[in-house]
């Protein structure tokens, strides 16, 4: 028989399990083919690296050929003018096969100019791809954290997944306190500028401005009896037109509620 | 083995303590299927009890998935048998 500790942690992780099925994270399956797209673009520049490196070969290739057929051409006229015509039949027979090679090359060094510049353009527009992926899986992201961290509080109030919770309370307390860290740093900020939080150092600075505040409210007190003593002396009259204007008020009063009732 | 007391945190506790609570453990179970709420008041106190004395409690920013769990303090009887049958704990 198993007690009470033991069902409950069973029910516990039955429960966790099943929803960490359900939750297969999707940012990680986002984050995968992003991973893919990559390597996929990876390759296909590779290829067009390949296939570059490929056709300069044959440039190179070509170039030399030329020379040498350039050269055999030379040779020819040279011992054609010294009357070596035998020579120079054989400098012009291994320039026409050169020739031919020449031709060869040239043929292939166009299927690579295609292919590459094919190549090229799938390059870019698969980079394209893979830029407009990431920004849509970054959304994706965002909106999946948002809808989690708020299923998050959801359960953290009913509080019935307190042992799933965890993770994501221990993510939320870390923010928390972040924010809270923050938060503080500037209220102090605030607090000390305003003079309402005393800093420690500056006490005596404190109290000669408290000193300061209290004789200028002295000051303020004086102040103000000595208006009110002018008033009462010189300016009953005014005192009875107030009395009046709150009598009036007072008096329209009870008409209007009897109004609202009847309605 | 980390235990949590819901509502509370977890604890760290030696597994050789276990033989121990698992005694009180047995107890609160018969006593919930038994309906005794006295008795289940009075263990789960114990219970609860024992494990703050022996076990030591884990950080609150600790991640670590517990082993055992128990209820809270001021769980009722019933509350831990409703958890306890079919459903268990989340529905669905």
């Amino acid at each position: 028989m198993s007690g009470v500790m033991k069902r409950m942690g069973m029910i516990f992780r039955a429960k966790a399990n099943k929803a960490l099925d359900r939750a297969e994270d999707p940012r990680e399956t986002l984050d995968y083919s992003y991973q893919k797209q990559l390597e996929l673009l990876q390759k296909v520049r590779r290829g067009v690296a390949d296939v570059a490196t490929s056709r300069k070969r044959l440039e190179l290739q070509l170039n030399q050929l030329q020379g040498q057929s350039t050269k055999l051409e030379d040779q020819g006229r040279k011992a054609l003018a010294l009357g070596r015509e035998d020579l120079a039949r054989e400098a012009l027979s291994r320039r026409a096969a050169l020739q031919q090679q020449v031709t060869d090359l040239e043929t292939q060094h166009q299927t690579l100019q295609g292919e590459e510049e094919k190549l090229t353009l799938a390059a870019q527009r698969l980079q394209a791809k893979v830029d407009a992926f990431r920004t849509k899986k970054e959304t994706i992201k965002a909106t999946y954290t948002a809808a989690q961290a708020q299923t998050r509080i959801g359960e953290a109030f009913s509080g019935i997944s307190e042992e799933m919770g965890d993770v994501g309370m221990a993510i939320q307390r870390a923010e928390d306190k972040t924010a809270q860290l923050q938060a503080r740093a500037g209220a102090i900020d605030e607090l000390l500028a305003s003079g309402a939080l005393d800093d420690q150092s500056g006490l005596a600075k404190d109290d000669i401005q408290s000193e300061l505040d209290r004789l200028s409210g002295g000051t303020d007190v004086e102040l103000e009896l000595q208006r009110m003593k002018a008033e009462l002396a010189g300016g009953s009259s005014q005192q009875a037109i107030e009395g009046g204007t709150g009598q009036g008020q007072t008096g329209s009063q009870p008409q209007d509620t009897p109004r609202f009732d009847k309605q | 083995m980390i235990v949590r007391i819901m509502g509370e945190g977890q604890v760290r506790l030696d597994d050789g303590h276990l033989t121990e609570l698992n005694k009180l453990d047995d107890e609160l179970l018969a006593e919930v299927e038994g309906g005794d709420e006295a008795g289940f008041r009075r263990t789960l106190a114990a219970l609860l009890d024992a494990v703050h004395r022996l076990g030591a409690p884990l950080p609150d920013d600790a991640l670590e998935p517990s082993g055992l769990i128990l209820p809270s303090p001021d769980a009722t009887l019933a509350e831990v048998r409703d958890m306890l049958d079919g459903d268990g704990l989340i529905p669905g």
